[in-house]
């Protein structure tokens, strides 16, 4: 067990206590009650305000709410209106396709193959070099999410650096964030997530013993096969959880295509939590808004259990 | 041992929490009395911070004791919007005096969140001075009065003389049809390569902006006139019109015969400030539709000062389709100052309204804004007149003017006019599919029940 990093703890069977027989059991159940008491100020916190706002929006998805005018005053119970408009939104179908594309191409496939080459790369080359390269990609990492937002704005618009880079070598860009808002947020995404999974490989990478590497090196194993039959298998359980974290990072990502495009032209950038912030704010519905979230977060919640799912199965 | 120090610290624990909860629950019972002034403040927008911060000043010096809170949002129209309803959600938030869209003062009273101010405007001896569509801006769907209004606008076609000089066109130019708009722009490209020469805003870019001074010019000069978007008889929304394609028709002309803007720059959400900013000073572009307020932009102190705007740029009406009665088309809205429902001093906050909209207050915010101003007394004032040379054209259009439909579905119908000219203007859709594709849209969001057929 050598490459856990970030992976959750294991559950384990409660110690069994030498003296507990069946008589004892209250007491224990007592004394475990008693032990829960620490926990009530954290449980308290969570419930309030993470279970709160979640059982408000499941809530809210099926009345009526809105922020202005009659329903705002006095929303109505509407059942599963807000469920079946937005089934039949011909909008619903394009934001879900945008938000799987986004995160797929952008933050699975990638951060990942990015993040694992930055790593591989820098426990190659020298200090000074890794230092260096590694600074640069992490500040990418560390800027704010609204100050990196400005900065890929600024690089992709029709007078940015991208297109006066282009301009010295004679081409005229497009207007990237009009004609191609998919390719800018996606690149954007990828500049600025990067850093994220490289900084966990790297600290996986560092876990795996080079004795390991250098038997299989001694064995005639090539560079390749190496990475793929050794370093590869012992790193599974940090991509797994590294890819769980970067997917429901990058499935609520607001502010980076807000600032960008705002999820135009159209509708052309629209991902899910941009689709309900417009119905929500935009448009005043609460209600349908609130609907849309719920919905990301059954996707979310699907998502989680497939990769907790794999983290499980090589234990057992 | 340890069992105990475990709850002893969560005994401390839950003590603290209690106790954090506590404090911000009591105390400020006692406290001076405390009005909250909501409003939007930008770098392109000052003129109401002018306002408040003045009055700010008189109205604490008039009553001891009251502290006046003013809560500036920097941001834009919608944004504000937002964070008002949202604050409006809880007495704690509410602001007690607030700056109010008319397109929005409707909902926002069904809504409970404005103070019925007929109490209060019966005693006002301000009142009279105002206009009956002055009072009517603040009236609400049941006719109370919800809000004053702080000034209106209307939009006019903005055009550069030299430019139209130059294209050997008539000064001043009084275009009466649309024809007249598409020959003028011709005439300036054949004469100026580098000029644009007539401006229309569309797409979803400029948001609202790009239907007021833009889509409504067009729509509301055609065959319906003001029924063309909202029939005001049975108050439902008009599909399947002439009018909507014929409008969609000329705004693809002026985009593929390279009139306007380009589509991309067109979509710039902001085009105007370049518009405002070099374009016009420049001499780069021949006409835009614009607002009354154009001339604050460049006045001292605005945002892209220019003082020879004034000998340089005229103003004209904007045309009906064939020049049929009233010869005019503009659209105004128009914000108002209002009370909060949940203002826990109501009297005082009236009177901080009273306060602004003086006669003085409301004369410097209408000259600083380029207001059309509300007042009779204002109106008349020789200063007001003497301070922008075009008040008399802007004031002129009010009798024409029209106002959008202020129902809570409004929004999602602007953005679907604002979706089809982007469709037409970018060439993904014929006029006739981007009209038959609002049509659909416009059912989607307020049922087939709520539409009129009008082909």
């Amino acid at each position: 067990m050598t490459a856990g990093v970030l992976a959750p703890p294991q559950p384990s069977e409660p110690r069994r206590d030498p003296n507990a027989g069946p008589r004892r059991g209250q007491g224990r159940r007592i004394s475990k009650l008693i032990r829960m008491i620490p926990l009530l100020p954290a449980i308290v916190l969570m419930l309030i305000f993470l279970a709160g706002p979640v059982i408000w929006s499941l809530y809210g998805s099926f009345t009526n709410a809105s922020l202005t005018g009659k329903a705002a005053a006095d929303p109505q119970w509407i059942g599963f209106d807000n469920y079946t408009k937005l089934f039949s939104d011909p909008i619903f179908p394009l934001s879900v396709g945008l938000t799987v594309l986004f995160t797929l191409t952008s933050a699975v496939i990638a951060q990942t193959i990015l993040g694992l080459s930055l790593a591989l790369i820098m426990t190659k080359a020298n200090k000074k070099v890794s230092a260096t390269i590694g600074t640069i990609i992490v500040a990418a990492w560390i800027l704010p999410e609204i100050v990196a937002a400005f900065v890929a704005y600024a690089f992709f618009s029709q007078d940015g650096t991208l297109n006066q880079i282009l301009a010295v070598f004679g081409m005229i860009g497009p207007n990237w964030l009009f004609s191609f808002p998919m390719f800018a947020v996606i690149m954007a995404n990828i500049w600025r997530g990067a850093a994220f999974s490289m900084m966990i490989y790297q600290a996986a990478l560092n876990d795996v013993p080079p004795e390991i590497t250098e038997a299989a090196m001694i064995d005639g194993a090539s560079g390749a096969k190496r990475l793929i039959y050794v370093t590869l298998p012992m790193i599974k359980q940090t991509i797994t959880t590294t890819l769980m974290l970067i997917t429901l990072q990058t499935l609520s990502i607001f502010t980076l295509i807000f600032v960008m495009t705002a999820g135009g032209p159209g509708n052309d950038s629209t991902t899910l939590p941009i689709f309900a912030y417009k119905e929500a704010f935009r448009f005043s519905n609460i209600g349908y808004g609130t609907a849309i979230a719920t919905v990301m977060l059954v996707v979310g919640a699907i998502f989680s259990i497939v990769y907790i799912r794999a983290l499980r199965s090589p234990k057992e | 041992m340890r069992r105990k120090a475990a709850i002893g610290i969560s005994a401390v624990a839950i003590g603290a929490l209690v106790g954090l909860v506590g404090c911000s629950a009591s105390g400020n019972a006692d406290e001076d009395k405390v009005l909250k002034i909501s409003y939007i403040k930008t770098d392109a927008f000052t003129a109401l911070d002018t306002l408040f911060t003045n009055v700010k000043a008189d109205f604490e010096a008039a009553n001891e004791g009251v502290t006046v809170e003013l809560l500036p949002v920097a941001g834009t129209d919608d944004d504000y919007k937002t964070k008002l309803a949202l604050s409006q959600r809880s007495a704690e938030t509410a602001p007690d005096v607030f700056y109010e869209d008319t397109a929005a003062l409707r909902s926002d009273a069904d809504a409970g969140f404005l103070l019925n101010l007929d109490d209060y405007v019966a005693e006002w001896e301000d009142w009279d001075q105002f206009g009956d569509a002055a009072k009517a801006a603040g009236a609400g769907d049941d006719g109370s009065i919800y809000a004053v209004s702080l000034g209106t606008d209307t939009r006019a076609i903005w055009y550069r003389e030299s430019v139209f000089e130059a294209a050997g066109l008539p000064i001043p130019w009084e275009p009466e049809t649309w024809e007249d708009i598409l020959d003028a722009a011709a005439a300036i490209k054949s004469s100026q390569p580098g000029v644009v020469p007539f401006n229309l805003y569309a797409g979803t870019g400029t948001g609202e902006g790009s239907n007021m001074q833009g889509f409504y010019e067009l729509l509301y000069g055609t065959e319906l006139g003001g029924d063309a978007l909202y029939d005001s008889e049975t108050s439902k929304w008009v599909t399947g019109s002439q009018g909507f394609v014929d409008s969609l028709t000329f705004l693809d002309t002026l985009y593929t015969e390279g009139y306007a803007l380009t589509p991309a720059q067109a979509l710039d959400p902001n085009i105007w400030q370049e518009v405002f900013g070099t374009m016009f000073p420049d001499g780069t572009l021949g006409a835009t539709v614009e607002g009354s307020y154009t001339p604050s932009f460049w006045v001292e102190d605005g945002s892209y000062e220019w003082p020879e705007y004034a000998d340089e740029m005229g103003a004209v009406a904007f045309p009906t389709q064939d020049g049929q009665e009233p010869g005019g088309v503009s659209m105004s809205g128009g914000w108002t100052l209002a009370v909060g429902a949940k203002s826990a001093n109501p009297d005082l906050a009236f009177e901080f309204l009273t306060m602004a909209l003086n006669k003085e207050n409301a004369l410097a915010y209408d000259k600083e804004n380029s207001q059309i101003a509300v007042r009779a007394d204002v109106a008349a004032d020789p200063s007001y007149t003497e301070a922008n040379p075009f008040i008399a054209t802007v004031t002129d259009i009010v009798a024409f003017t029209h106002f959008r439909p202020a129902t809570a579905d409004y929004n999602q119908i602007s953005v679907e006019i604002q979706k089809a000219t982007e469709a037409v203007i970018t060439g993904s859709a014929s006029p006739e599919e981007a009209a038959a594709a609002y049509d659909e849209a416009v059912k989607g969001i307020v049922g087939a029940d709520a539409v009129v057929d009008k082909s």
